[in-house]
């Protein structure tokens, strides 16, 4: 399986403010009913973007800006910390993926959205608040300029601004080389999975 | 060299280092329900994989099942489609389902422990957060996502980094109405919704000690809502009690091995931790959340706290929280009037809960302002109700009495919130729009406590109440 090298995602940024931004904020259960993960981008945020009245809701999901980011299926969403948190469902990435975001700049990520992410080959990499706060502010009074994310080189840039950015090693070495998606590898390890399998008394049934 | 539990389960299922530097961790136990695996199995038959190990699946149904409609097709059509999906894929790739008709299904965090599936020094994996549950018997047990739901099928292995180890100990025992999901919502609350990113959580400690596996749980079940991905109590006698005699349970031949063995990983005297927190259990008492994140909690007899007292970045959240749920910060959230009283989840939706709560229910009524439903976890667990005539008392009560599922915990059944109605919850999440009415307001709390605001009609002290 090969797959796209993942080193630079340049895009238009949408700033959505907030810290412990839940998986059920960003995709409510309800559009879980499904079998499948089609259609979830235009759910994403669905509630916080739509009242109950069925009205639009000022948020930054119904800005032009975002217009903009799902029409050309590539943005970066700058989010504030612990983003992500709550439910493990993969719709959550996958919502705002198909949308249109193709990386997230944040001060701190959930690890099983992180997880997620990275085996979609979507960047989750953190600023410090610092500077969080100042790429934050800048997108807001920038909105045509393009934000991008070097997975390669660890650093955000967008106009003369830039800010040194960390993400995990392994997911930095996996988007990079083109190994975001696990499974080559691990089927792979078929052999050795079998040896440490048969060394297991609860798998070999005792 | 003394380890922990974590490294030494970490290290048995070591299948060897990957080229990234990830971990290819073996997955002895994998879990899946009908929500998060149809994409799974979508994608192995796109890329033309079989389930490597198909008897190291086991599946439920347990997110979108109703619980007051027995008879198929359900009313909900998309609910008929999922069931219907996981039947096929099961029988396709030869996975064993507790299917609604076998008097086994239930919440996917219950069955594991019910069929002895759950055991002490293994790996399990679930396309869901709350799997840390099965921690509370020594496992190394975590959620993931689709995607990894996909690599346990094809691989039973998964692509992971180790993680730091906090002990969190709690000492002492519990005063008279304070219970392990008091504890739970204590620790998130001090060490906060973020507080457990990159770690497992041991705990521990004479509280856990005196705990039984299903308190054990309750805790564990929530180690997500503190930002842990996984955590675990070291496995002891009433471990090894619990499982023995369970239809998974190792046989009476390889019993006394397999306690050996489950021995052997509990973690050593003298290992070392990343950090070490501890609590004094004494101290804490009935905590209830007032917020949308589990973290923004008070105890019953404390007000909420005022904005200033607020470093900047949880004030922002907590103005967020105080709109949603029409509170007041610097008040009393005791007496705050309640509409809808939930007792389920895999949080406290065992057998336990339901007798503790029934115990101070008995001639009792749930004020007629209150729509009050308990839904036991399993089918098990409800059987086991029924035998012990605990339906009849929720129900002389005012309480519905429901079917085996997830229900309000998360609303993907027809079991929600109205507007914006408050429910007084034994789940697990508070967030925005978790319990189905995206302007519904959820308030978590123990069983007891949930009982005594189905009584009140109000947010109120369990222990007044009923007099503990």
């Amino acid at each position: 399986m090969s797959l796209a090298k993942v080193t630079q995602v340049k895009g238009l940024a949408l700033a959505v403010p907030g810290d412990d931004i839940d998986t059920d904020r960003i995709i409510p259960a309800r559009f879980l009913r499904c079998v499948t993960f089609d259609g979830l981008g235009e759910h994403a945020f669905r509630d916080e973007r739509t009242g109950p009245d069925g009205k639009e809701r000022p948020h930054p999901m119904n800005s032009a800006q975002a217009g903009r980011i799902a029409a050309a299926k590539q943005g970066v969403m700058v989010v504030g910390f612990n983003f992500g948190c709550g439910s493990s469902r993969e719709h959550a990435p996958q919502s705002l993926w198909r949308f249109g975001f193709t990386a997230f700049v944040g001060g701190s990520f959930a690890e099983i959205f992180f997880g997620n992410s990275t085996t979609l080959g979507v960047p989750c990499v953190t600023l410090s608040k610092d500077d969080l706060a100042e790429c934050d502010a800048f997108v807001r009074a920038n909105p045509d300029v393009d934000l991008s994310v070097d997975v390669e080189k660890l650093v955000v840039t967008a106009g003369t601004k830039s800010w040194s950015a960390s993400i995990a090693a392994s997911a930095r070495d996996g988007l990079v080389n083109g190994k975001w998606d696990p499974i080559a590898d691990l089927l792979d390890g078929a052999a050795a999975v079998d040896q440490c399998a048969g060394s297991l008394a609860y798998v070999v049934g005792k | 060299m003394a380890k922990t539990l974590f490294q030494k389960v970490w290290e048995a299922h070591t299948v060897r280092k990957l080229p990234n530097g990830q971990t290819q961790l073996f997955i002895g136990t994998h879990l899946i329900h009908e929500v998060t695996s149809p994409q799974a199995f979508g994608m192995l038959r796109d890329l033309g994989l079989k389930v490597k190990y198909p008897q190291r699946t086991f599946a439920t149904v347990d997110h979108i099942v109703p619980t007051n409609e027995l008879k198929e097709p359900y009313s909900d059509p998309i609910a008929q489609e999922m069931i219907e999906a996981l039947r096929k894929n099961t029988q396709d790739f030869g996975i064993r389902f507790f299917d609604t008709n076998t008097g086994t299904q239930g919440i996917v965090h219950m069955v594991g422990p019910e069929q002895g599936i759950t055991q002490p020094g293994t790996t399990i994996a679930c396309g869901d957060s709350h799997t840390a549950t099965h921690g509370a018997f020594g496992a190394i047990a975590f959620g993931i996502g689709t995607t990894q739901v996909r690599d346990v099928l094809a691989t039973q292995t998964l692509a992971l980094s180790p993680l730091k180890v906090r002990r969190i100990e709690v000492n002492g025992p519990l005063s008279p109405g304070v219970y392990a999901k008091d504890v739970i919502l204590h620790i998130i609350r001090v060490l906060g919704v973020n507080g457990g990113i990159g770690y497992a959580y041991e705990y521990a400690g004479s509280t856990f000690d005196n705990f039984s596996l299903e308190e054990r749980m309750t805790v564990c079940n929530m180690s997500i809502e503190g930002g842990a991905r996984c955590g675990y109590v070291n496995p002891d006698q009433k471990t090894f009690d619990y499982i023995k005699g369970k239809p998974y349970a190792p046989t009476p031949a390889d019993w006394d091995a397999a306690v050996a063995r489950w021995q052997s990983f509990a973690s050593d005297a003298g290992c070392v931790y990343d950090n070490t927190v501890k609590f004094d259990g004494a101290a804490i008492r009935p905590t209830v959340t007032w917020g949308i994140t589990p973290g923004q909690a008070v105890f019953i007899d404390e007000k909420m706290p005022a904005l200033e007292s607020l470093n900047a970045a949880d004030r922002a959240t907590a103005e967020d929280a105080y709109k949603h749920m029409k509170l007041a910060p610097n008040t009393a959230i005791k007496g705050t009037k309640v509409d809808v009283c939930f007792l389920g989840s895999c949080t406290n939706g065992r057998i336990s809960d339901l007798r503790e709560v029934a115990k101070y229910l008995k001639g009792r009524k749930v004020s007629p302002s209150v729509k009050a439903i308990v839904v036991p976890g399993s089918q098990l667990t409800a059987i086991q109700a029924v035998h012990e005539g605990l339906d009849k008392i929720y129900i002389e009560a005012g309480f519905e009495w429901r079917g085996a599922g997830c229900s309000m915990c998360l609303a993907m059944n027809p079991d929600k919130l109205v507007g914006d109605q408050l429910c007084a919850s034994s789940s697990n999440r508070n967030f925005k729009g978790r319990q189905g009415s995206q302007t519904g307001r959820t308030v978590l709390m123990s069983p007891l406590m949930v009982a005594a605001a189905a009584i009140t009609g109000q947010v109120t002290d369990a222990r007044e109440v009923f007099k503990v």
